[in-house]
């Protein structure tokens, strides 16, 4: 008999899974069965990943402006409150400026990890039953990494855009058409992808501890009746 | 002996400590389970029943005592072949029917069969073949929240046999089903044991499970009150279920 346990317990080891497509499927679906509640922990990550692409991409034109050396041109920058000594070739962004960027990323942190808090208290039944379906932890895990990894793509992504145009707009504003026959179209780009990837890693640094609470909840969970 | 049991409770205590004190919830239970039977645990609200229950599907770990199911000792087991007994060995149907409200019912039967590595058409072939077994033929594509109670528990009945488990688990499977739902769902379960050969145990308070069963368990303040084969039954209960 005991033999016959131990071999049981080799073929235990191999069988439970879940296809990372799969995966995908449900985690699409929760979204989209909750598209409200996304909607709004994506629009945080929105907000916050537009104020960063549009800081960004504004230091850009100031830069594309500045290394023009057209001395009207400086003058106009110092008006608009950037600070330029003479003989400068580039621009970067004072201490204030990034502070409060780095502060609202924060604050964005903490919005998607009460968001996600919410979501995964408002999902204990379901976890717990996929636990009793036969569901390991790291399938939990995974699907929320997933979700979050979504949201934070579609969110990042929209954000970055968003503070890109109006960056553009308003260098249009302040400092006419050459804003943009100067700006290099490479930089903006590489801003408004780096803008998208540390909006996906806050999205998903925000989506870690609550992930970690649903997965190590305990399948007994499911059975209580109250809610 | 020929008669094979699945399930084998020995001298099993619980207690919950709850800070100041320590609530004795099993105290000392034993009990043997044979395949293919239809065994009903009864007692009153607070008797242990839902915690022997609990131990008995692996979602909890007794105190003291040991818990086989198939003669494999559940305390010995690893997160994965725990896992891995809760989605082939065991099925569960709950109070609240506990459908994944995203997934419609085809999905919620064919879930666990995803999670035990059966190929996705083989999955949805015996999905839909399941449903048609529970009597919800062309209610495949529809959502949780589109079907009714007795409905949804189909699904359940239907998620609950999807990898071909020895034990179904029953919480209480009618508590939140009406007189004649309950009825269907109650000959359903008796149907699907007989069919498949399922040892069904069901923690209930309903007296019209004990029409179906072949043993009833009862419990009363933490210990086996009595258990009764189906024979003594009919005399016993003649009068209380009329």
């Amino acid at each position: 008999m005991r033999s016959n346990e131990l071999q049981q317990r080799e073929t235990m080891r191999r069988l439970v899974v879940l296809p990372l497509r799969k995966s995908i499927e449900i985690a699409y679906k929760s979204i989209k069965a909750r598209f409200f509640r996304s909607l709004v922990t994506t629009l945080t990550l929105v907000l916050a990943v537009s104020f960063l692409a549009f800081s960004q991409i504004n230091l850009d034109i100031a830069d594309s402006l500045l290394a023009t050396g057209d001395p009207d041109l400086c003058l106009s920058l110092i008006r608009c409150g950037y600070d330029v000594s003479p003989g400068d070739t580039s621009l970067s962004a004072s201490p204030k400026q990034r502070w409060i960027v780095i502060l609202s990323l924060l604050v964005c942190v903490v919005g998607i990890v009460n968001a996600q808090l919410m979501s995964v208290t408002e999902r204990f039944r379901e976890i717990g039953t996929m636990k009793c379906l036969g569901a390991l932890d790291r399938f939990i895990v995974r699907i929320f990494i997933l979700e979050a990894a979504m949201q934070g793509f579609a969110g990042a992504f929209t954000g970055a855009i968003l503070g890109g145009i109006v960056a553009i707009l308003n260098g249009l504003f302040r400092f006419g058409a050459i804003s943009l026959t100067t700006l290099s179209w490479q930089t903006v780009a590489t801003s408004l992808a780096a803008a998208t990837l540390t909006g996906i890693i806050l999205s998903l640094l925000g989506v870690l501890y609550p992930a970690m609470m649903a997965a190590r909840m305990q399948p007994v969970e499911a059975m209580r009746v109250e809610q | 002996m020929t008669v094979k049991n699945i399930v084998r409770v020995s001298d099993v205590t619980k207690d919950f400590d709850l800070g100041k004190i320590v609530v004795k919830v099993l105290k000392g239970i034993d009990l043997e389970i044979e395949t293919g039977k239809y065994i009903s645990i009864m007692g009153p609200s607070g008797s242990g029943k839902s915690t022997l229950f609990n131990m008995i599907g692996g979602l909890d770990k007794p105190t003291a005592g040991k818990v086989f199911i198939d003669e494999v000792d559940i305390a010995q087991l690893d997160a994965y072949e725990l896992a891995w007994l809760r989605c082939r060995k065991i099925g569960y149907i709950f109070q609240t029917f506990n459908l994944i409200p995203v997934m419609t019912a085809l999905e919620n039967v064919t879930l666990p069969m995803t999670f035990a590595g059966t190929p996705s058409e083989a999955a949805v072939e015996k999905g839909m073949e399941l449903l048609k077994k529970v009597g919800l033929e062309g209610r495949h594509g529809h959502k949780p929240s589109e079907l009714s109670g007795g409905q949804q528990q189909r699904v359940a009945v239907a998620r609950a046999l999807a990898n071909s488990p020895s034990i179904i688990l029953a919480d209480e499977p009618t508590g939140n089903l009406d007189l004649k739902t309950g009825e269907e769902i109650i000959s359903l379960l008796k149907e699907m044991s007989q069919d498949k050969e399922v040892t069904i145990i069901s923690a209930t308070h309903d007296y019209k499970m004990l029409n179906v069963s072949d043993q009833v368990i009862w419990i009363r303040d933490g210990r086996v009150d009595k258990i009764q084969e189906r024979a003594d039954l009919e005399i016993n209960t003649g009068g209380m279920s009329s």
